[in-house]
């Protein structure tokens, strides 16, 4: 399972080397990679059959609970047919779509990536390991929408979905840290018997709080479901895979994935059905007013996430089978009009609903597949999608008192999810033939196959459910639900009130698609409403954030270098000062001090005397002698005071210093004579006040007991194990060899950066 | 005679901020190196100084006798003293070559990246 995992990263790697070479061939061959991983699982059906799952574990940080461990059960396997398949179909897809593109190699090498990192994390049971993967798909996401980087609205879309989902990333770490804390094991299978200790515990609150943001991130729930509207920049591949059929999914994997864990608790199901409820209508009234035939996709899907999020609220028995099934039914026909989508616009050059119409005439196997595809996403019997359908309406109306508002919320969200299926499925089909579009022709196979693929297979899991009843949907709602499922799929449940609901539906979607007409107008109704929409209110939060921290920027980071100093030194001296005047008692032990020579009195005047020349000379030559004094004053001390390899060392740098200031002194300006005395009285006090209060922290340092452990152990051993009589000399060149190693390096490289200083020779365009 | 050093390491420190917060760069070179001067007279205080008694083995024993001066600082002070120069005389190229391109010393009017110019 590692390898099949693994393989989508070193593909991703090793796929734009080999692609370079094979400039202008035909790339169908990529698509081996899913479709063998596809094969792989499913050769595990038998497995998932018999009601069995398969673990891995490899171990990776094992002593912080973060490992490889892989567990494939129904929800799982699912997740990874779903992921494997429809990646296949799209690799497939993309090698006639983006035939001869420029950067296909980055492009395949981006869906790989993101390919493993969505079956790691669908994989993963561990939690660490989850977030990892997670984390991963966000990132390959960003790349995937901004693929088209020179084109700055992908590009903000792209910094926009990384922004929203990575920011849902971070509380899904803490929820998994939360959960790692409460239960100290960080298996997911190991914490579904320890439910009730989690539901009791403190941190749950915090827990379902984070873990919810996270998946209403990444699954477009609303308040968060701007990104994905804007995601639709990507290619056409990327929106059919990442952001319908599979990653926008991850969400409500996620939720599925901890409903054993945390479910079934009140907060649980109350949030999850008003936010899912909220979502579907929403969105679904949103589809209804789009021109864009993405747009219209991508509100119908960030509907029909919410329809999931809503179903695994519900958390019933019914509720959950619904939610397995519509997983695979959306997954199905959404993909298909996705890619159908892709064709339209690949051929005509729009997307424009208005524009669009009578293509059947044009690309008939293209305008089947759209049409099974609309056929089961209306619920029209016998598809698939009229199954699932059905088990929404079973779901809701085994609801107590709230069934009927729960059932008049989901029919109106089905209603307009059909009304945007058929805008996208059949109205560019039927009707007349533009003008314009006369001479079109059919795409190539790899195009048309894939999405006339998946609208089949939606139309025959309708009419034969038991193809997928055991072998998925059954071990799903195992997965989700802990008991063993005692259901069976069926297409036609005879004439009852769900029949009757179904048909209310159907009804009223096919008569909203014959009233309701695409306009401007109904658009430009729609986006007054835009001031006050989410997106607007967290770009502007957005905006005010940068705008603060523009300005903080500007006040520390104002470019002159002795603001950033004073800044420094001020805060330094006001926490030294408080610090001694508040908790420190000053004292001088006197006794201890050394007695004063001639001699030493001498080269301290001498050398307080050039400090002040130094500093207040106006002649450069003057201050830089000055400064030659200081150093051999300096030499003197340590001199006197037993350190003749520092007096040594001193001199003979100090010598060198001076020599190269005057070499470099004749090539630069006298110095700036500045009328402004307020700065030099305020620089001066600054500096006398920091100088004071470094003597004062001298003296009281001073007064405390030194340990010489160090100091002894080289002075005994200087002899012995380093065969040197000049202790300073063995702890520089044997003791502490390698940092002296260390500092040659650094002076050797400062000498390099010196010579190619002085040998630069800057043409002259660089000059200026 | 500590309190006399005391008050030069003041007098350094005070010296060398005062010289760095100058708008020229030669002062700001002038300036990093007394200060560096400062804190190693500081070191070296710290380490409690000793007159006559170098940390040097005398031929006839094999180790230090009781009272000596204490290595450690000293071969901090050693290694920061060479440390700077490489740092002094590669900060003096660099505003000799600075002043060649840019045509200041000024370091007010070097407070913008070359795209602001």
């Amino acid at each position: 399972m590692l390898i099949a995992v693994i393989s989508g990263f070193i593909f991703a790697l090793v796929i734009p080397m080999i692609m370079g070479k094979l400039k202008g061939k035909s790339t169908i061959w990529v698509a081996l990679l899913p479709f063998s991983i596809f094969g792989f699982f499913l050769s595990k059906l038998p497995i998932l059959l018999a009601g069995d799952t398969i673990k891995a574990s490899y171990q990776w940080v094992p002593s912080i609970g973060i490992n490889l461990d892989f567990h494939l059960d129904g929800l799982s396997f699912l997740f990874v047919l779903l992921i494997s398949g429809i990646g296949t179909l799209v690799f497939v897809y993309t090698s006639s779509y983006l035939k001869g593109h420029q950067y296909l190699d980055r492009f395949y090498a981006y869906l790989s990536m993101f390919m493993a990192s969505m079956l790691g994390l669908v994989l993963s049971d561990n939690i660490y390991a989850l977030f990892i993967f997670w984390e991963l798909t966000s990132i390959s996401s960003f790349f995937l929408i901004g693929f088209n980087n020179d084109n700055p609205d992908s590009r903000k879309s792209a910094i926009t979905a990384l922004a929203i989902t990575g920011f849902g990333g971070l509380f899904l770490m803490a929820a998994m840290v939360g959960l790692g804390q409460i239960t100290g094991t960080s298996q997911i299978s190991a914490l579904i018997p320890l439910t009730d200790s989690i539901q009791s515990h403190e941190l749950y609150g915090w827990v379902l709080v984070f873990l919810f943001i996270a998946a209403f991130t990444k699954s477009a729930q609303f308040p968060f479901h701007f990104w994905l509207p804007g995601a639709m920049k990507a290619p056409t591949p990327v929106s059919t895979y990442l952001h319908s059929a599979t990653m926008v999914k991850a969400g409500i994997y996620l939720l599925a994935r901890f409903t054993p864990v945390l479910g079934n608790h009140e907060w649980w199901n109350s949030t999850l059905i008003i936010v899912g409820a909220i979502t579907m209508t929403y969105a679904a009234i949103h589809a209804l007013f789009r021109l864009d035939l993405k747009g219209i996709l991508a509100y119908s899907t960030i509907s029909a996430l919410g329809i999931l999020v809503f179903l695994i609220g519900l958390g019933t028995k019914d509720a959950l089978l619904a939610a397995a099934v519509f997983i695979l039914v959306h997954a199905l026909y959404k993909a298909t009009l996705f890619l159908v989508t892709g064709i339209i616009d690949h051929e005509t050059g729009t997307r424009d609903i208005r524009q669009l119409g009578g293509l059947n005439k044009v690309m008939l196997p293209v305008g089947i597949a759209a049409i099974l595809a609309a056929i089961s996403n209306a619920g029209i019997p016998p598809s698939f999608g009229f199954v699932g359908k059905d088990l929404i309406y079973e779901a809701t109306l085994g609801m107590g008192d709230i069934a009927w508002l729960l059932t008049g919320l989901a029919i109106i969200t089905n209603a307009a999810l059909l009304f945007a299926g058929f805008l996208a499925g059949i109205k560019p089909f039927v009707g007349k033939l533009p003008e314009k579009y006369q001479k079109l022709h059919l795409p190539s196979p790899a195009m048309y196959l894939p999405p006339m693929l998946l609208g089949i297979l939606g139309i025959l899991f309708g009419l034969a459910p038991g193809l997928i009843e055991g072998g998925i949907i059954k071990p799903v709602v195992q997965s989700i639900t802990g008991g063993t499922p005692d259901f069976q799929l069926k297409l036609w449940h005879g004439f009852n009130l769900i029949l009757a609901l179904s048909a209310i539906t159907i009804g009223s979607g096919i008569a909203l698609y014959f009233l309701l007409k695409p306009s401007e107008g109904l658009l430009a109704k729609v986006t007054r409403f835009e001031k006050i929409s989410p997106h607007t209110i967290i770009n502007k939060i957005a905006d005010a954030f940068v705008g603060l921290s523009r300005i903080w920027t500007k006040f520390f980071q104002n470019g002159y270098l002795r603001f950033y100093l004073i800044t420094i030194l001020s805060f330094l001296c006001i926490l030294l000062a408080y610090r001694f005047f508040s908790g420190v008692e000053l004292y001088l032990d006197t006794s201890k001090l050394s007695d004063v020579t001639f001699y030493e009195a001498v080269v301290v005047v001498i050398m307080a005397t050039a400090i002040f020349f130094t500093v207040f000379s106006n002649s450069r030559l003057t201050a830089v002698a000055s400064l030659g004094v200081v150093g051999y004053s300096f030499c003197m001390i340590f001199l006197f005071y037993s350190a003749p390899d520092l007096a040594m060392t001193q001199f003979s740098i100090d010598t060198l210093t001076v020599i190269l200031f005057v070499l470099v002194l004749y090539n630069l300006p006298r110095y700036l004579v500045l009328p402004d005395n307020n700065d030099k009285i305020r620089d001066g006090l600054l500096a006398l006040v920091f100088g004071g209060l470094i003597s004062v922290l001298t003296l009281e340092v001073m007064n405390e007991s030194v340990t010489k452990e160090i100091s002894e152990y080289y002075a005994k051993n200087a002899y012995i194990l380093g065969k040197g009589k000049n202790v300073v000399n063995v702890i520089l060149v044997d003791f502490r060899g390698f940092d002296t190693i260390v500092e040659i390096t650094v002076l050797a490289i400062a000498a390099i950066g010196v010579f190619g200083l002085l040998k630069l020779h800057l043409k002259s365009t660089e000059k200026e | 005679m500590e309190i006399l050093l005391v008050i030069i390491i003041g007098l350094l420190y005070a010296a060398g901020i005062y010289m760095m917060l100058r708008r020229s760069l030669v002062k700001l070179i002038i300036g990093l190196i007394l200060l560096g001067n400062g804190a190693n007279l500081l070191i070296f205080l710290l380490g409690k100084i000793v007159k006559g008694q170098p940390p040097i083995i005398a031929s006839s024993e094999k180790m230090l006798g009781e009272l000596y001066a204490d290595p450690v600082p000293q071969a901090l002070i050693l290694t920061a003293i060479v440390i700077s120069f490489g740092l002094q005389a590669f900060a003096i190229i660099l505003v000799k070559r600075a002043y060649k391109v840019v045509k200041t010393d000024d370091l007010d009017e070097m407070n913008a990246t070359d795209e602001d110019l």
